[in-house]
């Protein structure tokens, strides 16, 4: 079949299903492409204490800030503080920066950063529970297994 | 008792919305006239109830019922009148009671102002508009009755209000949102009930458009009241965060400004006929998503107010039920539309296609990076990832820019062919000339980027195509003025919308290359520069507010030692709640604002301080406002209110 002897309509529609499937098909490749470089795991302090989390890529870590574990300079605003899980594990966070409103000790907190190789973790942004009731589920599932595990 | 009053009134909602879904589809079934006709009467029944719960809601709040859990949990005798009103909906029960009301609203404006409609027609909108109602009240009842009591035990006292909703922003950003989220039940409604009647010609696209563009205007108003409430009250300084429930209202936005465009195509040219009802399905089901991605609490988000599995439940059934049997329906009936009009590639039905598929696509990125969490963990077993928005930018800018440049062509574009006005040879010449322009002058300003040249040409060409239609609906005209004023108010529409997308534009680009922040410490007298500006932190003092007390600040801003303005940034404990609340202060301006925040308090006398210069920000609301305005302007088009007799003789013929 010769494309010059379709008729004008049927060429069109072809020209069409051509067009949308090459539109669509360089969406998807370029969605899926961005997905791929731009997923952050999520790793409970036990697995970043047994080194289950990747050293010196974007993830986010989380847990409950220690009770009196923040520690701040005098002369900029770097500061660390420590992530437990409420049981054994628990890992340093450096962070240089203004800290959310709703950042406590003893409150949970989840962390964007890049795990060094000697275990802690650089922490690009934190973010804090954003009101009393809401929890996010990574930490809410953190939280759950350390009391059921406690319970034990 | 007011409070079991308004729980009353919403039971008597609920049997009038299931009558108002029944009594009508039974009078279409049966043909029975006079039960065709109950749904006005239905429609307004049901939103006199719907108002006066809200009202028995409302009124509950100012008077401090603390009985009643939900103002114990959202409100406080110390907050201020304004703020107990937008405590209603500041959190999930009262927020939903109003989408309902909303939608209430919406379905007695239909059953107002659609008297054209044909009898039959009339009845099955409002049907399907009266089983959308059954849905919502019967979860509000079910899983998030407002009005439940804690008797004979309750608080003496409130635990306020969430701090950073007492503020007016959320006092107008969820009702505006709302109306658009809910607005496009009415479409929707349209829809379904051309589907079902099976008479898929372009009336309904007639219908439908002025009902679609102000769902669409309202919308577009909500997201942007929404972008500039986070903006300030937040004390980031960011304006979007393609953060999930930020998405989920872009999603709709996104599918109804395609079908906006597709639906002027079916109106004026009868094409696309079953692919402008698949939008109205899938706008719909977009918000409905929103809906339950916001409630469910599923995905994490600064928005989740509530994360209650059993909620979260009953929307995805609901969600299922919706869109299950809408495309079902519209599988049965969607084949065999045709459309006899012809178009060339050059023709605006061609240009509104290729809108409406990088649109589509647009939606698809924006929906997949929204959902990957949710299909990650379901597949991996339990591991949790969050999506950057480092995704969403590569993903959406990329579409949009092809998007726009689609744009700058389609204004010069006629329907059917547009060979007579458009010549290539013009197109490069304005394109050129808009690159000229733009270059010379970051080349005078000295801010050569590449990204911001190329954006900023686009929305000058954009512009300058714009124009040269405007003109040319004058030429050969000798009373010009008579001329411009006599272009009909859906053409102004356009032109606004697209003049809005076209200043947004310039904000976001310049926003985000253009803008320069800092994060310091700072001691009282000490200064940081900034872009060109220097802010001295003059002084901490106590202010107490009416249920805060804050640290305010004092930051003097001056450029090349000419004094600016000084700004108030505060840092206010709730009292009541004990919640910590940043209170950003800016100075706003046409070409830049200067904002600081407060972090803490870091040692001796000591803040962490977050001082952003951000040029053209307020573009990017104000683009907003005009796109809501070029809404607004093309649903006053008189032809909606003309077409009211035409569509008489049309319903009179079709009728026979």
């Amino acid at each position: 079949m010769k494309f010059g002897k379709m008729k004008t309509h049927r060429r069109n529609r072809l020209l069409l299903v051509i067009f949308v499937v090459v539109m669509s098909g360089s969406g998807i490749a370029m969605a899926l492409l961005a997905l791929n470089e731009n997923i952050n795991l999520f790793y409970s302090p036990q697995e970043i204490v047994d080194g289950k989390a990747p050293v010196g890529q974007l993830i986010r870590a989380g847990g409950m800030v220690r009770e009196g574990s923040v520690v701040r300079s005098d002369q900029d605003l770097t500061m660390s503080f420590r992530v437990s899980d409420l049981k054994n594990a628990e890992f340093t966070v450096h962070f240089e920066g203004i800290l959310p409103d709703l950042f406590r000790e003893g409150q949970g907190v989840i962390a964007r950063g890049i795990l060094r190789d000697d275990g802690e973790f650089i922490a690009e942004e934190v973010l804090a529970k954003h009101d009393e009731e809401y929890m996010p589920p990574e930490l809410n599932d953190v939280i759950e297994q350390a009391h059921s595990e406690a319970a034990q | 008792m007011i409070a079991e009053l308004g729980h009353f009134s919403l039971i008597l909602a609920l049997g009038i919305s299931f009558c108002l879904m029944v009594l009508p589809a039974w009078g279409v079934y049966s043909r029975n006239l006079t039960l065709m006709h109950t749904g006005g009467s239905m429609a307004a029944g049901l939103f006199v109830f719907l108002l006066t719960s809200f009202v028995c809601l409302g009124y509950v709040f100012i008077t401090d019922d603390f009985s009643v859990n939900y103002v114990a949990r959202n409100s406080n005798t110390a907050l201020p009148v304004a703020y107990k009103i937008s405590a209603v909906w500041g959190a999930h029960e009262g927020s939903f009671l109003l989408w309902t009301l909303v939608l209430g609203t919406w379905t007695f404006a239909v059953a107002l102002f659609s008297r054209e409609l044909t009898v039959d027609m009339r009845a099955r909108v409002l049907s399907v508009l009266g089983g959308l109602a059954v849905g919502f009240i019967l979860f509000l009842l079910l899983t998030s009755n407002p009005f439940d009591r804690s008797l004979p035990i309750y608080p003496a006292e409130g635990s306020d209000l969430n701090p950073l909703l007492q503020d007016f922003g959320l006092i107008v950003h969820p009702p505006m949102l709302y109306v658009g989220y809910v607005g496009f039940a009415v479409p929707f409604a349209f829809a379904i009930a051309t589907l079902w009647s099976g008479r898929l010609d372009t009336a309904w696209a007639r219908w439908s458009r002025p009902w679609t563009n102000i769902a669409w205007a309202f919308l577009t108003l909500g997201i942007t009241l929404g972008s500039w409430w986070a903006y300030y009250e937040l004390g980031w300084g960011g304006w979007w965060f393609w953060d999930a429930v930020e998405n989920a209202s872009f999603m709709p936005w996104l599918i109804g400004t395609a079908l906006v465009h597709s639906l002027a195509s079916t109106e004026k040219r009868g094409v696309f006929k079953s692919w402008t009802v698949l939008l109205a399905i899938a706008a719909f089901s977009l918000s409905l998503l929103g809906g339950f991605l916001v409630r469910s609490g599923v995905l994490t988000s600064v928005h989740a107010f509530a994360q209650d599995p059993e909620r979260g439940l009953y929307i995805l059934v609901f969600l299922v039920l919706v869109i299950g049997s809408s495309l079902t329906l519209y599988a049965i009936r969607a084949q065999g539309i045709k459309s006899n009009a012809l178009f060339t590639w050059s023709s605006r039905e061609a240009l509104i296609l290729v809108n409406n598929l990088l649109l589509v696509v647009a939606t698809g990125a924006v929906l997949l990076g929204t959902l990957y969490p949710l299909a990650y963990e379901a597949f991996t077993g339990g591991d949790k990832i969050s999506v950057g928005p480092p995704y969403f930018a590569s993903v959406f800018v990329p579409i949009v820019m092809v998007l726009f440049v689609f744009m700058a062509i389609s204004a010069r574009s006629r329907w059917k062919d547009t060979s007579a006005g458009f010549s290539p040879r013009r197109q490069a010449v304005y394109f050129v000339a808009a690159v000229g322009i733009v270059s010379l002058l970051s080349a005078l300003l000295a801010t050569l980027v590449f990204p911001v040249i190329l954006v900023t040409s686009i929305a000058l060409w954009i512009t300058i195509n714009l124009a040269d239609d405007v003109l040319s609906r004058l030429r050969n005209k000798r009373a010009k003025l008579r001329a411009l004023v006599s272009q009909p108010l859906s053409y102004y529409g356009m032109i606004f919308g697209h003049l809005g997308i076209v200043v947004a534009m310039i904000g976001v680009c310049c926003t985000v290359y253009f803008s320069s922040e800092k994060d310091v410490r700072m001691l009282p007298g000490e200064v940081v520069a900034l872009g060109g500006y220097e802010f001295e932190f003059h002084r901490m003092k106590k202010v107490q507010g009416p249920n805060y007390v804050a640290d305010q600040g004092e930051i003097k801003v001056s450029r090349g030692g000419e004094p600016v303005t000084t700004l108030y940034p505060e840092k206010r404990l709730y009292t009541a709640s004990q919640s910590v609340m940043t209170e950003a202060d800016m100075d706003a301006g046409f070409f830049r604002d200067l904002y600081v925040a407060l972090g803490e308090p870091v040692g001796e006398s000591a803040w962490a301080v977050r001082v952003h210069v951000k040029p053209f920000v307020r573009w990017i609301w104000f683009g907003g406002l005009l796109v809501a305005l070029g809404g607004g302007l093309a649903v006053l088009d008189k032809r909606y209110r003309l077409s009211r007799r035409s569509s008489e003789s049309v319903a009179g013929a079709s009728a026979v």
